[in-house]
């Protein structure tokens, strides 16, 4: 490719970050010192075939100088064959990278709608009372604070994210933060602290079918792993082959736990079946949905479980090559999952020859760096090979034309989680577990106004209220506002709804979502009003731009609430109100993939089941 | 002996608004419309070009499909019961324009304006416009930061125009973001990469690295972003300033197809004359050769023929 | 290639083909439309290989670029050949279908050895026989070509190399296989069409030996035509050298400063009894002129036909009329003509054209109606019932045997440039075109480009360092022929010894200074592409150049 690029010179700093991805340069034409390459050069579709390795070097750039150069992604785009133009337009649809020069250290303060239940209101107001405004680099420090949308961590709220960059870049997490923890962390001298909160798990998990490792295994540890009955599962999927496999898996009945609840059993058959090689196995845990936090519970406390269920599925759909896409602001769950593949690989459970029974398989991780439509499955493979993560259009779907317009298997988290277990017992067994049409159990990720916040396993079925108890109900005794259910994208339940049985069925029904298994609890004390227009900033940072009815119906949806918050609306309340669901109506029809179907639903129901506007709602 | 390779062609039959309509496959079910002489509203679908699918002013209903379906892109298959004049399509479509017309300045965009009126578009009551970003502010924003305002003024593009070099001008007020010209000077086309899409979600803009000045940047000035941009955003800096002396007129223009002066290729051009001038260059998009698509000197190395002395 | 002169293939074949040679081509640059053809092919998934001493923007698509030393071509094809041999991919049924000569060929080729062509092209022999490999086995090939392969002293022996490879591996007369010279200037093939050479009439028929064709012309002509070869441009300078050729009339050519060794090509024209310059500008050929013809734009002022490099016959429109006193080209040939006592009738282009279709059997099909609805024909084009044709030499591959002739191997060897490197002269120049400008500058001189940068030196990085000069600074270059001044660029696309000027902007640097006027007996062109040159600081202090250059760019 004819790149035009400028002479600037990348640091020494920016050279190394980006040969630490790619290795040294093999020759002058990609960036080396000049030699007797002067007589040929290859490139062509080899060097353009790099491109997935894009979002790596990025990653890398911002994390050894804190920010990315044009110097440096010039070298980058060299080094890759990537017009600069193209590779500005992916960086710049990352959260978290910075284009301009940035302070090397970064406290990202999470000022979601959970966090908003517990203190980061207020932790915000002191930040910028004892620190500055967000953004601003105090006189003295090499450090700044910025606002965030949901870490991930809702059951210890308030969450921080604190990046380091520098020669040996670093990230780490604090949870239940204080305005002394973000001083600290911008000191240079917090380190992680977070918890594992699987209240169930506490004293074994017995009985728990997805969670019963949690907290009883040494996630550090393959045979820790294995001691715990791990790798039965891909044994029993050898023994029976591939077609017994996805026979089980369909028997089971399983439907996707990501949102659109696809049998998963169809999906394998699907790309098992398909003619074009190679096949392709993606996870998606790049579990970004305000309220969410299980996949890294699971990745942080159970890791090999999740190796063990992508090989499972990679031996039954003929995929040698894996992907786990993690979100990036989990930095805890990355290196165990990072180390628990290398454990893997040198025990020869991933490799030429996993087993020893003749099947090839690998996994590779790719890390998001701040962008929740890249959940978005065909957003994924976009990102995954160093594109922007706007979703494509479908059809095509994944199953025919995925991941490098392969056929691809994309299964979230708890999907694949779910596939040990059905080895196990078998898919028939399986499938008496939960109702009649949402088999098995479910993760539900409790917080908020809630006692014991945290995440909890139970079969489908179980009510909104059992749920609830389980986690002690609200906190403080206080009386229940409202349940956000599914997350941003989901939507909100009020105390009526309580005997609400929760499963894909019975929440289609009655119109609403289980959606990523968020169960987001208000009290009495919490205003909805500012949730909302949360949600709303949220959709509009987080829509990719791609398409015109969520590029600018998230502005005009935040803008409208924006003035009903102000009681200062264009014409009357219910002039609003209709407008906002004009809005949604165009927004659910038109836009391009799940997040602008969605970004009104919550927004939605508040206005129309809880009557947050009205003189007595709210 | 060897023979030119021949693909069979099959077809498939559709529904559209009740009427039996026969295209062949691969045919998208906006080609069927057209085929039965519906023509849908377009913005961001280019002939040449790789449907991008982005403005959504081009929506279906299709029997079986929970959402709207861009007719542009989705291919028409067998059986399929395809609306286009039904109520959520006409609502979508009305609110797409609404959206496009309350954020950008769609005045030199052909078409809109009839369109705006056949499905009741009202783009001013999301209030009066904000004031335009200075000089630069949208090039810098950051993914994921946005400034929210008070919801008393509708966001918009609004920007100065960027006027960096001697052949184009760069209007992004007028922007929609449909992608073309990214298609164009990409893969679909010119593969030089010099503008791709940067930022996120409104703060989504066209750019180049950087937002570096256009000569410092890929560009080669083939033009061909220019050739499909929709909505006058992307212009040749001749026609810019003849618009802004007001002496632009289309009415006074002649176009004439003839065939490139310079290498062998043998490139189709359209001269656009007014007043024995040629005023602006573009090429067929239905010519088999360019497919719209010329090279700097094709489309701007024309004003030796007219540098003439002064006669008289 | 094998009778008529014109490229195999379609571009639409381009884009369907399986593996791309561009040899001697920098078709990103010189002919962007056709690339996107090329882009097309490698976006479905084409293999491109790019043969160029520099490494240009063609070259950075290339899968392989072979970066072979200037003029080593025929070592680069025949080593392949030998490569192609001897892994047993030559196509046995082909060559004896189709093709005669292959024995000599064959025992011609083997003493290019890879180890002999690496030395010979600088080219990595593995690069070499990979590339070879990839051509003898891919389904579909195509070999596309420009002044790279033409502009030498042995041009016609280049094109020989490259279209043994093709009848080596049957990669000719198929559809998405040919061999395909991309025409420099448009209308060089049209002119070719109508017999605008020294051996053909109109259609590609041969003045020598073609004589029912002659006697066609003679006929609707009312003359007699002379069954001899004219000259070609070099051989009526060679005339005029002699004195033999002391009139000329030129239309459309600036060969004052197009040709190569301009101070000498100067001097003959001055030396003519009697110059008519026909053009649409005062050229530095005009200002020579006893009489010049004020000429109307072919393209825009005027109504014909041009042939573009597919044999595309293809109209031109008139859009604008024409300045002062510029009259169109055919109405000044019939106007000389009334004056020279022969009245013609003369109706218009078309007219013309239609006399043309009555006397050249492969245009006969084309109507100006036809061409017009059709956007354009591609010859031959028999009836008007025939479309035209997409490909040629199908015919190659009739069963059992060719029909027609047999297309004939020519055994070539390799030959060094004529203007050797030496220690005088140790830097091998090669000229070339850039992306916005044209030729000489006269037409693309007209508009302000914002990539326009000017005549420089080219040089690399290594060169630039050894001869301790800077980027923009003005150094004096040299060949056997004389010396300009330019400005040095440093470009790392070039390696050490290669250096790169255009002819582009002759009013700043009159490259054709260096160049020599060594041409290819059979064709006629000249060795534009390899001279050798050296290159000396200016006695200038430092301080003074920088003023100078400063007073450069105020006065822009």
């Amino acid at each position: 490719m004819d790149l035009r690029l400028t002479n600037q010179e990348p640091t020494e700093a920016e050279r190394a970050a980006v040969d630490s991805v790619l290795g040294p340069p093999d020759s002058a034409w990609v960036g080396g010192e000049r030699g007797d390459d002067g007589h040929a050069a290859h490139g062509g579709h080899a060097a353009r075939a790099q491109r997935h390795l894009l979002l790596p070097v990025l990653h890398a750039l911002q994390g050894r100088a804190g920010w990315i150069s044009q110097a440096g992604l010039g070298y980058a785009c060299r080094r890759l064959t990537v017009p600069p133009a193209e590779a500005y337009g992916v960086a710049s649809f990352y959260a978290l990278f910075a284009l301009e020069p940035r302070a090397p250290v970064v406290a990202h303060v999470c000022t979601d709608i959970a966090c908003m239940c517990s203190g980061s209101v207020e932790l915000v107001a002191e930040l910028e009372r004892t620190i500055g405004p967000s953004g601003e680099r105090p006189s003295n420090g090499s450090a700044i604070w910025l606002e965030s949308p949901c870490l991930g961590l809702c059951e210890q709220a308030p969450a921080v994210l604190v990046t380091r960059a520098g020669e040996t870049p670093g990230e780490h997490s604090i949870s239940k933060a204080t305005a002394v923890d973000v001083s600290a962390a911008l000191a240079g001298t917090s380190e992680q602290r977070t918890e594992t909160l699987a209240p169930q798990t506490e004293g074994g998990g017995d009985g728990l079918r997805l969670l019963h490792r949690v907290g009883t295994i040494d996630p550090g540890s393959l045979d820790s792993y294995r001691g715990a009955g791990g790798y039965e599962a891909l044994r029993t999927a050898f023994d029976i082959g591939p077609a017994g496999v996805i026979r089980e898996v369909t028997d089971s009945k399983l439907l996707g736990r990501g949102g659109a609840a696809f049998p998963t059993g169809r999906k394998w058959d699907a790309v098992g079946r398909n003619p074009s090689m190679p096949h392709y196995i993606v996870c998606n845990a790049d579990e970004s949905e305000p309220g969410t936090f299980k996949d890294r519970v699971v990745i942080e406390s159970d890791p090999f479980a999740l190796i063990e269920a992508l090989t499972i599925a990679g031996f039954a759909t003929a995929a040698e090559h894996g992907y786990v896409y993690l979100r990036g602001e989990y930095p805890l769950a990355w290196s165990r999952l990072e180390h628990a593949i290398e454990q893997c690989r040198s025990r020869g459970l991933l490799g030429d020859d996993v087993m020893g029974r003749g099947f090839r398989f690998d996994i590779e991780l790719r890390k998001g760096a701040g962008a929740y439509i890249c959940g978005e499955e065909t957003a994924l493979f976009n990102s995954i090979e160093g594109y922007r993560g706007e979703p494509r259009s479908k059809p095509p779907f994944p199953v025919d034309k995925g991941l490098f317009g392969k056929p691809t298997v994309v299964n979230n988290v708890e999907s694949l989680l779910n596939v040990l277990g059905i080895l196990h017992d078998g898919g028939a067994e399986f499938a008496r577990i939960g109702t009649e049409q949402s088999t098995g159990t479910r993760l539900f990720c409790l917080a908020g106004c809630v006692q014991r916040p945290g995440l909890y396993e139970a079969p489908f079925g179980v009510t909104l209220r059992e749920v609830l108890d389980m986690a002690g109900g609200v906190r403080d005794g206080n009386d229940l506002k409202a349940v956000l259910l599914g997350g941003a994208a989901g939507g909100f339940v009020g105390p009526d709804m309580l005997d609400l049985e929760l499963s894909f069925e019975a929440t289609r029904a009655a119109g609403t979502t289980l959606g990523s298994g968020v169960v987001l609890v208000f009290d009495q004390t919490v205003d909805l009003v500012p949730i909302l227009l949360r949600i709303a900033a949220f959709f509009r940072d987080e829509s990719c731009g791609q398409c015109v009815p969520c590029r600018v119906g998230t502005v005009r949806q935040q803008e409208a609430l924006l003035r009903l918050a102000a009681d200062r609306p264009r014409g009357s309340v219910a002039d609003e109100t209709a407008l906002l669901a004009e809005i949604a109506q165009a927004m659910r029809d038109a836009s391009i993939c799940g997040l602008g179907q969605t970004a009104a639903n919550a927004i939605d129901s508040a206005i129309n089941s809880l009557r947050v506007f009205e003189p007595q709602g709210a | 002996m060897s023979v030119v390779p021949v693909t069979i062609s099959h077809t498939v039959e559709l529904e559209i608004d009740g009427e039996n309509v026969r295209v062949r496959e691969g045919a998208t079910i906006l080609d069927a419309c057209r085929a039965q002489g519906r023509d849908q509203p377009t913005l961001c679908y280019g002939d040449t070009l790789t449907p991008i699918n982005a403005c959504r002013v081009c929506v279906v209903e299709v029997e079986g499909s929970r959402v709207l379906v861009p007719s542009c892109a989705r291919k028409a298959e067998d059986g399929m019961v395809v609306r286009t004049d039904t109520e959520r399509v006409r609502h979508s479509r009305k609110m797409v324009l609404e959206f496009l017309g309350s954020s950008v300045d769609l005045t030199t965009a052909p078409n809109v304006d009839g369109w705006m009126e056949e499905y009741e578009a009202k783009p001013e009551r999301y209030g009066p416009p904000a004031p335009p970003a200075p000089e630069g502010a949208r090039d810098r924003a950051q993914a994921g930061h946005h400034h929210a305002g008070d919801g008393q003024t509708a966001a918009t593009v609004a920007q100065p125009v960027k006027v960096d070099n001697e052949s184009y001008i760069r209007d992004y007020a007028k922007c929609i973001l449909c992608y073309k010209c990214v298609e164009g000077c990409g893969t679909d086309w010119q593969n030089t990469f010099a503008i791709a899409v940067a930022g996120r979600g409104f703060d989504a803009r066209i750019s180049t690295e950087y937002a570096a000045p256009l000569p410092d940047s890929a560009c080669v000035y083939c033009g061909n972003c220019i050739a499909v941009c929709p909505t006058g955003a992307l212009m040749f800096k001749s026609e810019h300033d003849m618009r802004e002396d007001g002496t632009w007129d289309e009415s006074e223009q002649t176009v004439t197809e003839t065939i490139c002066s310079y290498c062998g290729v043998g490139c189709s051009l359209e001269l656009h004359v007014q007043d024995n001038s040629i005023v602006k260059v573009t090429s067929p998009l239905d010519h088999g050769i360019t497919r719209g698509n010329l090279c700097v000197k094709g489309r701007f190395g024309y004003q030796y023929v007219q540098n003439r002395p002064d006669e008289e | 290639m094998f009778g008529a002169g014109g490229g195999t293939s379609s571009y639409r074949e381009v884009e369907e083909t399986d593996l791309i040679f561009l040899w001697g081509s920098n078709a990103r640059e010189t002919h962007p439309i056709f690339f996107h053809r090329v882009l097309k092919a490698v976006n479905n998934g084409a293999r491109l290989f790019v043969v160029d001493p520099r490494r240009t923007g063609s070259a950075q698509w290339a899968d392989t670029w072979l970066g072979l030393d200037v003029g080593s071509d025929v070592a680069l094809s025949n080593a392949m050949a030998r490569v192609i041999i001897h892994a047993g991919l030559h196509n046995r049924e082909f060559i004896d279908r189709a093709t005669t000569g292959f024995e000599e060929y064959a025992a011609s080729v083997e003493p290019y050895t890879l180890e002999r062509a690496a030395h010979d092209t600088g080219i990595p022999a593995d690069a070499i026989r990979e590339s070879a490999l990839a051509y003898a086995r891919a389904d579909r090939a195509m070999i596309c070509w420009t002044l790279g392969i033409t502009e030498h002293h042995n041009a016609v022996d280049n094109v020989f190399a490259l279209i043994n490879l093709a009848l080596l591996t049957g990669h000719v007369g198929r559809y998405g296989s040919g061999l395909n010279p991309l025409r420099g200037q448009n209308n060089v093939q049209g002119g070719g069409d109508m017999g605008a050479i020294p051996n053909k009439l109109p259609g590609f028929q041969d003045v020598e030996s073609n004589h029912e064709a002659r006697a066609r012309f003679e006929a609707a002509w009312n003359t007699t035509i002379q069954p001899k070869y004219g000259w070609h441009l070099t051989q009526m300078f060679e005339a005029m050298e002699r004195g033999e050729l002391r009139s000329l009339y030129v239309v459309g050519e600036n060969p004052a400063q197009s040709e190569a060794d301009a101070a000498h090509t100067l001097h003959l024209l001055e030396g003519l009894d009697h110059l008519v310059v026909q053009d649409i500008f005062l050229t530095r050929t005009a200002e020579l002129a006893d009489v010049v013809l004020p000429a109307s734009v072919s393209w825009c002022e005027a109504e014909g036909t041009v042939t573009n490099s597919e044999r595309r016959v293809q109209c031109v429109r008139k859009a604008l009329d024409p300045p002062g006193q510029a009259r169109d080209d055919i109405e000044i040939v019939v106007e000389i003509a009334r004056r020279m006592g022969y009245e013609w009738s003369y109706d218009g282009p078309e007219d013309v054209w239609t006399e043309l279709r009555s006397l050249s059997p492969m245009h006969r099909g084309m109507t100006y109606p036809r061409l017009a609805e059709l956007g354009g024909i591609q010859w031959p084009c028999w009836d008007e019932q025939h479309e035209g044709e997409l490909f040629l030499h199908a015919r190659l591959w009739d069963e059992p045997k060719a029909s027609g002739e047999p297309a004939p191997f020519n055994v070539v060897v390799n030959v060094e440039p004529v203007d050797e490197l030496s220690d005088e002269f140790p830097i091998r120049l090669t000229t070339g075109r850039r992306l916005d400008s044209y030729n000489t500058g006269v037409q693309s001189g007209g508009y302000s480009s914002p990539l326009r940068r000017g005549e420089s030196l080219d040089l690399s990085p290594e060169d630039a360092a050894s001869l301790a000069v800077a980027e923009g600074e003005r150094v004096r270059v040299s060949s056997r022929r004389g010396s300009v001044e330019a400005p040095v660029r440093i470009d790392s696309s070039l390696r050490p010894g290669l250096a790169f000027m255009t002819l582009h902007f002759p009013d700043e640097v009159e490259t054709n200074i260096l160049t020599i006027d060594a041409t290819d007996p059979k064709s006629g062109t000249a060795e534009f592409k390899a001279s050798a040159i050296r290159v000396d600081k200016l006695d200038v202090p430092a301080a003074e150049q920088q003023t100078a250059a400063g007073a450069n760019v105020a006065a822009r």
